[in-house]
């Protein structure tokens, strides 16, 4: 107390206004602390600057030695043989295939298990279920491998239409139900301005029932699938789906709950029921953040090496017909982590630089999804 | 790295005085090089033995640099490296320390007895794609090869592929020990992988009728077979330390090393 009793008087004693050589002391420090917080804030952009200029730098190479043609539509992928062929195309279906199942799997599941966490679900549940599910993204990738290769693989193999048919009707019939309600919605809108008097409801199951017969007859094909191989698209599928899920989780539902108490009680005092606040407010307001969590997610499915390497098979073709998931496939990520040991002391050659012509695909891919969903959000706040 | 690793023995006979022998090279011969190199250094502590693999490729470079004295290769030097080493004034001289051969494992339950190279080729050719083609069960074939990185690659596409380009539905697995977890839970699968790794857990195939062991290998009978090299520049001055160490491989104790890591040692057995 003593101490600041004098500093007061002290300062009473002084000029309101600071002397010269104060003011430009404290000027300093503040550009200085400045400039340090902006470098460091700008490290990063450094960084992608660099890391773009010196993948570029290594890929340009070997887009002069072998053009662009080949790399682009070729399926013939034999960088080793005695008459290299650089055909990349079937490694790019391979990831897109692959992200594809992921994102099929883990976007649905995600944001209703976000929303389930942000509204349904009570307090003290949530706070035991929610760090469970991260604890999926704590899981090193090459665990999730390992488990890909020596539990699922075999699996799939032994019990593979099994499987399909359990994980369609699982996934299915909540999807059906979904789907049957929003499509009922619509065409009663529509029916509604033909003067066709139908039930909602009525129209609603009859859908519903629809969807079920297609289903039982899927279930007769598919009880005759047999997989000879379990390292395929669709046993990576599964796994980055169950990877690129927490982040889903995490993220959409962070922004789930930021869209604040008060939306959600303004709802109510309108009238509108739980199922509708959630439906019509709170998702819509929380759109631009779900979105960003589903773009995340999926990043994290399309850089994922270890997992693809070891539990895709890493056959360089194009599934016959092209969305056969029960195929093995190979994927850029896997193809530059497989091939570097053997381009590197070749250093120089087109064997070395094709590895960069796909990470720099790959960069430009992200990139590009990244640039996709600043423009979506953006347009979304206005 | 490998400049780490020189510095690092050089730092090391610095302090404790001893001789020092550099080995890189095939990771395929490693595993006998670093054996050796434990049994030798126990023999004589004052002899120092640092043991890199980084391909048989890079192997012969560092020879030819003149940054290793023993160059582990899986398979026989190129023209194209002899003649760089000649330029420099470096004489490879091969030393053959072990056999291998690559069995083909097939799952268990397969009751196809054996293959011949022929409908092995068309197999990974993609030619033949059930195994009822071949008196089996209809089963679809799943193939599995080691990565093109591999030594074992190379000798598989040398010996059996002629070269050809290998299938597309071919699927590639990262080690000895992945073609084999995969072969022995894949009801369709056929792979290949080195003499060690051949167990009960999988089912070995003959090839033209003759299945590979110790004794088809070492007589050339098994035809999927190839000899493991280390170089030297030049042959080691005799009664040197790296004389030595390099006929290891003729010893009582030389041949068991070879023969406990899962290759063919080169002597022992009657070869005619």
């Amino acid at each position: 107390m003593a101490i600041l009793k004098i500093k007061h008087n002290m300062i009473k004693e002084n000029d309101i206004f600071l002397s010269k050589y104060t003011a430009l002391k404290n000027n300093i420090g503040g550009v200085l602390i400045n400039g340090i917080l902006f470098l460091v804030a700008s490290l990063s952009t450094i960084a992608i600057i660099f890391i773009f200029y010196f993948v570029a730098k290594d890929a340009i190479p070997f887009f002069r030695m072998e053009g662009f043609w080949e790399f682009f539509t070729s399926t013939n992928w034999y960088p080793s043989a005695e008459s290299p062929e650089f055909g990349a195309l079937s490694l790019f279906t391979g990831t897109f295939l692959v992200t594809l199942g992921a994102a099929i799997i883990a976007v649905p599941l995600g944001i209703v298990a976000s929303v389930c966490l942000s509204d349904i679900l009570p307090f003290h549940l949530r706070q035991i279920v929610k760090p469970i599910i991260e604890v999926l993204a704590a899981i090193p990738s090459v665990a999730y491998g390992f488990f890909a290769l020596v539990i699922l693989a075999p699996l799939l193999q032994e019990r593979g239409s099994e499987i399909i048919i359990a994980l369609l009707w699982c996934y299915g019939i909540p999807v059906l139900f979904l789907l049957s309600t929003v499509i009922g919605e619509i065409c009663n809108n529509f029916l509604k301005r033909m003067n066709f008097k139908i039930y909602t409801a009525v129209f609603k199951t009859l859908l519903f029932f629809l969807g079920t017969f297609v289903f039982y007859k899927l279930t007769q094909i598919l009880v005759t699938v047999n997989i000879s191989s379990g390292t395929n698209a669709l046993n990576v599928s599964l796994i980055l789906g169950i990877m690129a899920l927490p982040t889903i989780v995490s993220v959409s539902e962070d922004a789930l709950q930021s869209t604040g108490r008060d939306l959600r009680e303004g709802s109510y005092a309108l009238g509108a029921t739980r199922a509708e606040t959630i439906v019509k407010v709170i998702i819509p307001a929380a759109m631009s953040g779900i979105f960003a969590a589903v773009i995340l997610g999926i990043m994290r499915a399309v850089g994922e090496t270890m997992v693809v390497w070891m539990a895709s098979g890493n056959a360089a073709k194009i599934p016959t017909p092209f969305f056969n998931y029960l195929q093995p496939v190979r994927t850029l990520t896997a193809t530059i982590a497989g091939d570097m040991g053997e381009a590197d002391h070749v250093t120089g050659s087109s064997r070395f630089h094709v590895l960069f012509a796909m990470a720099l695909s790959l960069l430009v891919f992200s990139f590009i999804m990244n640039l996709i969903t600043e423009i979506i959000v953006k347009k979304r706040k206005k | 790295m490998k400049n780490i690793i020189a510095l690092l023995t050089i730092f090391a006979t610095a302090l404790f005085g001893g001789e020092k022998i550099l080995i890189d090279g095939s990771t395929t011969v490693g595993p006998i090089a670093k054996a050796y190199a434990e049994y030798y250094m126990a023999k004589y502590p004052e002899v120092n033995i640092t043991v890199s693999e980084s391909g048989s490729g890079n192997g012969a470079k560092s020879l030819i640099n003149n940054t290793c004295d023993i160059a582990d290769m899986s398979r026989p030097m190129k023209d194209k490296e002899f003649k760089v080493a000649s330029e420099k004034g470096i004489q490879p001289c091969p030393h053959v320390v072990a056999l291998d051969g690559l069995p083909i494992l097939v799952h268990p339950s397969n009751p196809v007895k054996g293959l011949t190279i022929k409908q092995l080729r068309n197999i990974y050719l993609g030619k033949i794609s059930s195994w009822k083609e071949l008196g089996g069960p209809d089963v679809a074939i799943v193939r599995i090869s080691r990565d093109t990185n591999s030594g074992t690659y190379e000798t598989f596409n040398k010996l059996v592929m002629k070269k050809q380009k290998i299938s597309k539905k071919t699927e590639y697995v990262g080690s000895n020990g992945a073609v084999r977890q995969r072969v022995q839970t894949t009801r369709g699968a056929i792979g290949y992988a080195g003499l060690g790794f051949a167990d009960r857990t999988t089912k070995t195939l003959e090839i033209n009728g003759i299945s590979p062991n110790l004794e088809t290998v070492q007589s050339g009978i098994y035809p999927i077979s190839r000899p493991l090299f280390m170089y030297t520049d030049k042959y080691p001055k005799l009664g040197s330390h790296l004389y030595r160490f390099m006929n290891l491989y003729l010893t009582k104790d030389g041949q068991e090393i070879v023969e406990e890591i899962g290759f063919v040692p080169m002597t022992g057995y009657d070869l005619d």
